[in-house]
């Protein structure tokens, strides 16, 4: 069997802990939280707002450092950004003085070992896997908030990173928008194998998207419960099945923060 | 019935130079302390046919171009350097902040008694009065770029002289050319000031034609001069900073 041998997985957290001094005094924002990222995963990790889940995230990017324990992608620790782990932000964070194509570029010209037509291939290859071949001379603002963030996908998939990270990066767009993401994201993972680990507050898109599902809780960040989530591909966020698993992990979610209020 | 945009301007124009022509044809006035438009234009014109009026404005345009450009030179670095580190923010930072309040026409002793009355007297001067601006604008600006763009920035591999030449800069563009405008604007009173102030041996600018006005007791020189000055600095924004401005605004969806 496959499972007996053994896989390094993607990334590895180890009793990861952060805490940040502010004004309020100092304040842990995730406490001991340990999970391994299998390679090819789409692991979302949801969790109500102060659960310390866009500092996990920014933690896995290397914006911030862990105070203990570790992370590992691969087998190498993470300390500092790095082009294996690119970010779709929750706004679309394109560079206004560039062109949609540019702005793709823009990671891609940062990594070695390619010359400038593969650069332009690859870059063009992705804006159509997003469906925005024929946008490439558009400035970000000419565009609607569901395609931005669509170039922001082409603009992280594009230098082809180890893993794809995405902090709420669904949240600022309307449903509409929203469901053909979904939709386009799902495509592109199975398409593309990729290890992505999501970020959100919405119960449903974390059942949408993720192959599982790490729930957790706030004051301090800590894992509360992981979901497997079963269903075949691609999914649909109406779906009666899905909105039944989403019930399950928002029923798990309310009774821990009820636990907490009663304590 | 819609008129083209610059039919009132230009009639207004007109009817204020006539009114002020007649006013001052009828003799209510001194003729010497207030000459009438057609004066002006006189002397306007012989000065250019002398070629008097051209050689003046080409040197102090010379000479605000050189200490301009010399003074954003330094003052862009200077102001990233502000922006970066902390200390220098804290000394360098704060002296710009004190020293761009100071009226440039103040550099002007002290730059008589270290240059002499020459060129290098009068760009000291002009450069004395960009810098600070500069300096000022650009450590805001750089201080002032969303901290988004730096992280999408850092985690696609951007860093160093890469992360400040493709995103720090790009982004805090529109408020350092904000800055520079603001800079051109002091360089050219202070220049006005020095040539005003102080016979440089080196060159007849706009200042000094306008300073031999005053001497001679010629008002339509003095007026004339004036008029010059303030064609340069509308000229500048007109073709220069105004069009740079709105591409930049533009080109980001800040304005259509």
């Amino acid at each position: 069997m496959i499972n007996d041998k053994v896989i390094t997985p993607a990334l590895t957290l180890r009793n990861v802990t952060k805490r940040f001094v502010g004004a309020a005094g100092r304040v842990t924002a995730v406490e001991d939280i340990s999970l391994d990222v299998r390679e090819g995963e789409f692991l979302v990790i949801v969790g109500p707002s102060g659960c310390g889940k866009s500092t996990l995230l920014s933690l896995l990017a290397g914006l911030e450092q862990t105070n203990e324990g570790s992370i590992l992608l691969g087998e190498d620790p993470v300390r500092l950004p790095g082009r294996d782990r690119l970010v779709m932000f929750q706004q679309d964070a394109l560079f206004p003085w560039l062109n949609v194509l540019e702005n793709v570029l823009f990671g891609l010209r940062l990594k070695p070992g390619l010359t400038e037509e593969e650069r332009l291939e690859s870059a063009r290859y992705y804006l159509s896997l997003v469906g925005l071949a024929d946008k490439e001379k558009a400035r970000p603002h000419e565009l609607s908030g569901g395609m931005r963030q669509r170039v922001a996908l082409a603009r992280s998939l594009a230098p082809n990173p180890r893993v794809l990270l995405m902090d709420e990066p669904f949240s600022a767009l309307d449903a509409l928008t929203r469901d053909q993401l979904y939709g386009d994201i799902q495509q592109i993972f199975t398409k593309r194998k990729k290890t992505i680990i999501l970020v959100t507050h919405n119960i449903r898109e974390a059942v949408c998207l993720g192959d599982r599902v790490v729930l957790l809780s706030p004051h301090p960040g800590r894992i509360r419960e992981v979901f497997d989530i079963n269903l075949p591909r691609p999914r649909r966020i109406n779906d009666p099945e899905l909105a039944s698993l989403a019930a399950k992990v928002t029923a798990a979610l309310s009774s821990h923060i009820n636990e907490g209020v009663n304590s | 019935m819609k008129l083209p945009r610059p039919v009132i301007p230009t009639l207004l124009a007109i009817t204020f130079l006539g009114v002020w022509e007649w006013y001052v044809r009828t003799g209510h006035v001194n003729e010497v302390l207030v000459p009438s438009p057609s004066h002006i234009f006189k002397w306007f014109y012989e000065s250019l046919i002398n070629g008097e009026l051209l050689s003046a404005t080409w040197v102090t345009i010379r000479r605000l171009m050189i200490g301009f450009a010399i003074g954003a030179a330094l003052g862009v670095p200077l102001g990233a350097l502000c922006a970066r580190v902390r200390w220098i923010r804290d000394t360098l930072g704060v002296l710009a902040l004190g020293l761009q309040t100071l009226p440039s026409v103040c550099w002007v002793p002290l730059a008589l008694l270290w240059f002499g009355q020459e060129e290098s007297a009068v760009l000291f001067v002009v450069v004395m009065g960009t810098i600070w601006a500069v300096v000022i604008a650009v450590q805001e600006s750089v201080l002032s770029v969303q901290p988004l763009y730096l992280r999408a920035g850092m985690t696609m591999g951007s860093q160093g002289w890469h992360l400040w030449s493709r995103v720090i800069f790009p982004a805090a563009l529109p408020g350092i050319v904000s800055g520079m405008k603001q800079g051109w604007a002091f360089a050219w009173r202070s220049l006005m000031a020095a040539e005003i102030f102080v016979v440089i041996l080196t060159g007849f600018g706009l200042g000094s034609l306008l300073h031999a006005g005053r001497e001679l007791l010629r008002m339509d020189q003095v007026m004339g001069v004036m008029t010059v000055v303030v064609g340069v600095g509308l000229l500048a924004d007109i073709i220069f900073f105004a069009p740079l401005e709105r591409w930049l605004r533009c080109s980001r969806g800040l304005e259509r």
